[in-house]
Formats: C-alpha cells, sequence, structure tokens
C-alpha cells in the first residue's frame, strides 16, 4: 500500500491529539506506522482494533496497549450492538416474545427460543404438558442449530488465524443447516419457531428426508475439515498453548460451554441439569485437558458428532402427535402450513374459522391480540446453548405481558476472559484466543 | 400528556393507565411518549412476596439448613426464604449480600462455585424495595442452583460481590447501565452497553419509551412530536 504514493493519502493518516499522536490504520499500512514512531522515546503503543475489525467477530471492540509485539494490557468495549432486546419484550405479549429473543445471538436463534419458552412453561406450570413429538422437534432443532453454530465458528475462526478455505466450507454446510430450518419455519434465521406451548409448525417429510441426507453427507465433512487442519502445521502453532485458561479460573471468571469443557471439567447442562428430555438421549461429553484454543478445537469438532448421534436418535423418536399442548387457553390458535408465498394459516383453518364458526373466531383474535396470563412469579432457566449456559430469568406479574426478561448470554459472560488469555501474550494470539470464545455480539449486546 | 413532565402514561402505579388523548400531529400518530405501561388500561396487579414455611422440599432444606449452621448472621441476613416453582429465592438485607455469596461459595455443603447470573427486575411497588438485584448461583458440586435476591431504593447501593465471584463484574455493570443499581467496591462501575455519556438508566420501568431526543453525541434528532409531518 504505501509504494503508491497516490493512495497513501488515504491509509494511515496521522493526527496530533492531547493524547500523543494518533494513526488510523486500515490494512497493509503498518511501516508508516512505525517509521513514524520513535522507538527509544514511544515504548508503548495503544491499538484500538475494531468495532469495525473483520477479526474481532462482528462490533467488538478490543483496546490494546502492546509493548513491541506483547499484549501488556486488552480491555473489551461492547455495546455496539445493543438493540433492547429486554426492554422491548416487557412491550409485547408472551407469544410475540420469541421473535424477539430469537434475534439476540443470531447464530443460535433456536437456543434463545428455547430459553424463553422453557421459562414461560415453566412459569405457566405446563412443562410437563409439552407433548411428546413438540419436545422430540426441539431437541431435534436445538442439535440442527449447534452444529451450524459450531460450523460458522469453525468458518470464522479459521478464516482469522488463516485458514480462509475452511471458511468456504463452514459457510457451506451451514447453508444445508439453513435450508432444514427454512424448510419447517418458512426462515433461515430469526424463526420464532418455538412457541410457549409447543412449535410453530410441524415438520414436514421433505424436510426430514434432508435431516436424514445430512446425517449422512456431514460425518464425511467433518472428516474433511480434520483432513484440512489438524495436520496443518501452522493451524497447530496458533492454536496449542495459545491462549490458555484452566478450570479455575473458568470458575472465576463463569465461563461455560465448549471453554470450560477444553480445560476438561465435563459440564454439560444437557447431562447435569437436563430439560426437553435430553437425560433420553444416549451422547457423551467431549473434553479435552489443554485448556488452549487447540483443545477448543477438538471439543467443538467432537461436538458436532454427538449432536449427529443426538439428531438421528431424535428422528427415531418423532411419532406423529400434536405437535402444541392441547389446552386451548395457550395453545397458538393458527394452523400454519407452507403455501406458494411462505409461512401462513392453513386454508382449511381461514375457512373454519371465518365459515364456520364466531366462537373460534373471537377466540383466535383474543388469543393473537392479547395473548394469554401467565401466573405471577418468576423462574430462572439454564440451557447448555453452543458457548455455554444461556440462561433466561423470566418475570410475570400475571398479566399478558413479561414483566421482565433477563438474558444471560455466554458470549457476554466469556468475552470477560479476554483479558486473561490475552495479556501477556502475542497480538497475534489475542485474535486467536478471541476466536475460540466464539462470541457473537448479537447475543453479548442483545 | 406534555413532554415537560416527562413522565410516561401509565408509569404512576396505583391507578389504571391513562389512555392519552387522540393525537392530532406527529409522525406515527403518537405525542408524548404514549401509553408505554404496557397495560393498555388494565389495572396492575401487584403480587405481594409470602414466606414459604418450613420444610421447603427437594434439596432447598438441605441448603438453608446448611447456610444456617455456616453463617452466624443468618436470622439478620435472611429476610425471606421463598420456594416458587420448584426454586428456592433467599431474600437477603442488601448489605449482607457480600458475606452470604462468599459462604455460598466456600462452605463445603454449599459449594455454589458458579454465578451464572447478576442482574435487576425494576418492581416500582414502593420506594425502599423498588430494585431487586437477582443472583443466580450455581453448584456445579451438587447441581443445584439457588436465586439470591436484594431490594434497594432507585439510586440505591449494595456491596460488590466482584472479589467472590469475579464473573460478576460485567453483570454488575449492566446492572447499574440500566438500572442505576451503585454496587460498591466494583473495581469499574461504568456503563457497559448504553454509550458512556448516556443520561438515565433505560431499563427502569419508568424510563420513557421515545418521546426523547436522541442522546448519542453530536447528533441532533428532535424528538417525534418536533419532526416533519407527513399527511
Amino acid at each position: 500500500m504505501t509504494s503508491s504514493g497516490s493512495t497513501s493519502q488515504s491509509y494511515a493518516t496521522e493526527r496530533e491529539t492531547t493524547e500523543g499522536r494518533v494513526f488510523t490504520v486500515t490494512g497493509g499500512d503498518w511501516d508508516t506506522v512505525t517509521g513514524a514512531i520513535d522507538p527509544l522515546s514511544n515504548e508503548k503503543i495503544v491499538v484500538n482494533m475494531g468495532p469495525q475489525h473483520p477479526s474481532t467477530h462482528g462490533v467488538l471492540r478490543l483496546v490494546l496497549e502492546l509493548e513491541g509485539e506483547t499484549v501488556t494490557e486488552a480491555r473489551c468495549v461492547i455495546g455496539y450492538l445493543h438493540t433492547g432486546i429486554e426492554k422491548n419484550l416487557e412491550y409485547r405479549n408472551w407469544t410475540q416474545g420469541t421473535t424477539f429473543v430469537t434475534r439476540a445471538d443470531y447464530l443460535a436463534p433456536l437456543f434463545n427460543e428455547a430459553g424463553y419458552v422453557l421459562g414461560v412453561e415453566k412459569l405457566l406450570g405446563i412443562t410437563d404438558d409439552i407433548t411428546e413429538r413438540a419436545q422430540t422437534i426441539r431437541v431435534l432443532f436445538m442439535e440442527l442449530n449447534r452444529i451450524s453454530s459450531h460450523l460458522v465458528w469453525l468458518a470464522t475462526a479459521g478464516m482469522e488465524i488463516g485458514a480462509i478455505s475452511m471458511m468456504l466450507y463452514g459457510f457451506r454446510e451451514r447453508e444445508y443447516i439453513l435450508d432444514i430450518f427454512e424448510e419447517t419455519t418458512g426462515l433461515r434465521m430469526n424463526h420464532a419457531y418455538f412457541r410457549p406451548g409447543g412449535v410453530a409448525n410441524d415438520i414436514p417429510d421433505s424436510a426430514i428426508k434432508k435431516i436424514r441426507d445430512f446425517l449422512i453427507y456431514m460425518p464425511k465433512k467433518l472428516k474433511e475439515y480434520e483432513d484440512l487442519l489438524s495436520g496443518q502445521v501452522i493451524w497447530q502453532q496458533r492454536t496449542q498453548g495459545v491462549a490458555v485458561l484452566d478450570v479455575t479460573g473458568c470458575l472465576a471468571l463463569g465461563i461455560t460451554g465448549p471453554v470450560l469443557r477444553s480445560a476438561g471439567l465435563a459440564w454439560d447442562m444437557r447431562k447435569t441439569l437436563p430439560y426437553s428430555g435430553y437425560e433420553n438421549y444416549e451422547f457423551d461429553v467431549p473434553t479435552a485437558t489443554t485448556g488452549d484454543v487447540w483443545g477448543r478445537y477438538q471439543v467443538r469438532m467432537a461436538e458436532m458428532r454427538e449432536s449427529l448421534k443426538i439428531v438421528e436418535q431424535a428422528l427415531d423418536r418423532l411419532r406423529p402427535g400434536p405437535i402444541f399442548i392441547s389446552d386451548k387457553k395457550i395453545a397458538w390458535p393458527a394452523q400454519l402450513a407452507m403455501g406458494v408465498d411462505g409461512l401462513g394459516n392453513s386454508l382449511e383453518h381461514v375457512a373454519k374459522i371465518m365459515g364456520a364458526s364466531m366462537e373460534s373466531l373471537i377466540h383466535h383474535f383474543k388469543l393473537v391480540t392479547e395473548g394469554f396470563r401467565v401466573p405471577a412469579g418468576q423462574v430462572y432457566i439454564g440451557i447448555e446453548h453452543p458457548r455455554g449456559e444461556l440462561g433466561v430469568h423470566v418475570v410475570s406479574d400475571g398479566g399478558t405481558h413479561p414483566y421482565r426478561v433477563h438474558m444471560r448470554d455466554p458470549s457476554f459472560v466469556n468475552l470477560q476472559a479476554i483479558p486473561a488469555m490475552a495479556e501477556g501474550a502475542l497480538l497475534a494470539d489475542v485474535i486467536a484466543g478471541g476466536a475460540s470464545l466464539d462470541p457473537v455480539m448479537g447475543g453479548c449486546d442483545r | 400528556m406534555s413532554l415537560e413532565s416527562n413522565e410516561p402514561v401509565g408509569a404512576n402505579l396505583g391507578a389504571p393507565a391513562q389512555t392519552p388523548a387522540s393525537p392530532e400531529k406527529g409522525m406515527f400518530g403518537i405525542q408524548g411518549s404514549g401509553d408505554v405501561s404496557g397495560f393498555g388500561g388494565l389495572v396492575r396487579r401487584k403480587p405481594e412476596v409470602v414466606g414459604t414455611p418450613k420444610p421447603y422440599g427437594s434439596y432447598f432444606d438441605e441448603v438453608t439448613d446448611a447456610l444456617e449452621e455456616a453463617y452466624p448472621g443468618f436470622a439478620d441476613a435472611i429476610e425471606k426464604v421463598v420456594v416458587d416453582r420448584d426454586e428456592l429465592t433467599l431474600h437477603i438485607v442488601p448489605a449482607k449480600i457480600a458475606e452470604v455469596a462468599q459462604i455460598m461459595r466456600d462452605d463445603e455443603s454449599l459449594r455454589f462455585e458458579l454465578c451464572s447470573s447478576v442482574s435487576g427486575v425494576d418492581y416500582l411497588d414502593s420506594d425502599a424495595r423498588r430494585l431487586h438485584v437477582i443472583y443466580q448461583l450455581t453448584s456445579m458440586t451438587y447441581r443445584r442452583r439457588v436465586r439470591l435476591e436484594a431490594a434497594v431504593p432507585a439510586g440505591g447501593s449494595l456491596p460488590t460481590v466482584t472479589h467472590i465471584y469475579p464473573t460478576a463484574d460485567w453483570q454488575e455493570r449492566e446492572a447499574y447501565d440500566m438500572f442505576g443499581v451503585v454496587f460498591t467496591g466494583h473495581p469499574n462501575l461504568t456503563r457497559i452497553l448504553m454509550p458512556d455519556d448516556w443520561e438515565g438508566h433505560p431499563q427502569l420501568k419508568d424510563y420513557p419509551l421515545g418521546g426523547v431526543p436522541v442522546e448519542y453525541k453530536g447528533a441532533e434528532i428532535p424528538p417525534p412530536d418536533q419532526r416533519r409531518i407527513y399527511q
């Protein structure tokens, strides 16, 4: 970049401020900065990385103090994607809440929905009344979502460490899962598919077939990724012994999920505090003992295989039956079906409520516009999200709207580990370490 | 409803929320901040928190007994024990929260190693107990959960638990940012999600929804009723 005189103006512009000289660096122009700094009088350099930096996973901003290439202090600045989801929930009815929470962590939308609806169901006291089929569909979709989330992790982490082709492959396979989601929920993300009382609509046979095909297709691809990465010297050197965090550090900082399991503690709430019938599935909780980026890579690869096992078992357990709770005071009155223009009320249902039954029209209208009431109280639901513990604290005051919903998002809590992993390490390892946490800023900032 | 009062309709409790008069101008037909109470003219119910009598059932008796044994100030610190929907909530005197958390973490028969979540709830019911700070603790050893709850007035303070659970650092900052609860002894209690020059605490129930000028640095966007009108 510096070779061209005409373009160098737009890069590495410098200006004097009260804090010292400030450079704006956009890539490939570091020698302009290093050339302009006297190494004797300026031992320390503060680098502001982000919020618009391709290797910080979305709008995460890192303020790094460097001595040479060693990071002496690292601080995260977040909040750039704060959208007030928790506040918005308080002004919508309970069912509408799922359309908000699904947008928090956009790579794991079904987990956000699951945490929220499990909370609402516990408040309603209908946890045990959720039909077998709805439970199985939820588990099936959560595990598919876990694979698609881990695939994005693998893709972006690969890209950040220099394995660009991994990014293409990861997103390619994720597309397959998004197709399955689209086939069923009508949307690739932001599904609002899990509803208090069940799921919005049944899985069509075409989607079941796609999932069966995926179960054959995916293990080969996982093998391919490992062939591509595991033996690669650069991949090993960038991950092994990098950004180590042991169990003590994880627990103190509240880190859960694959990062905690890579340090050796097999804490997975699907096993330890099961929900949604996970106790009926056979799967292992993969762990590593290295506590570094390499360990997290291995744990996530193994988790995708375990998720495939669960998906297969869930498909086998899938029996025909209702997908919504039978209580008509809560069950969503719509009978959704996929039409030519997307998901909507089935024509038979529209014909029935419009033509045959005034009462069901009134019931439909009341339930959709006003919603149902939820007895006053509070509950906390913790579920195993791809990134760790997703906690949803739901408070009701007895009304038709949530009184307060707080999402303890694993990205938010896990990002606190960045200073612990980065300080004293090299600048390049900040990227590898940050990527290994798999932060999703939509969930972090909510 | 005038903008000067800066108080959304329906935020004052006790009476049913007023429905604002039909608007005559404004970009979206709403003047002031509209009815943001979310109650649509309904009277709010104020559920009373009632302590649960012993025995509590499940593992709850073991937890409370262990805490009582390990913590001499149990009677002074624990206001109420509530068991609801198979969850245990200990209502704690705010000043004692750090002491209780320390014992919850360290005592061998309690072992709540992980502080899963810290958040706030604005209950808007009485001045002295308006804001509740909620701590969700998880014991990985015993696979148990317990909730600690401390009530403070608006802008009130209580000791930080960051020296016991470092993970509470950002979560307390979020509770401060959203509710204005001050955690004394916190190493760096600054805003975390909102911009650092933001005024007000958005998760409070009486925080206006809309009808306020945009607060970002340098941005000049008038409140909705002073913008151009499309008719």
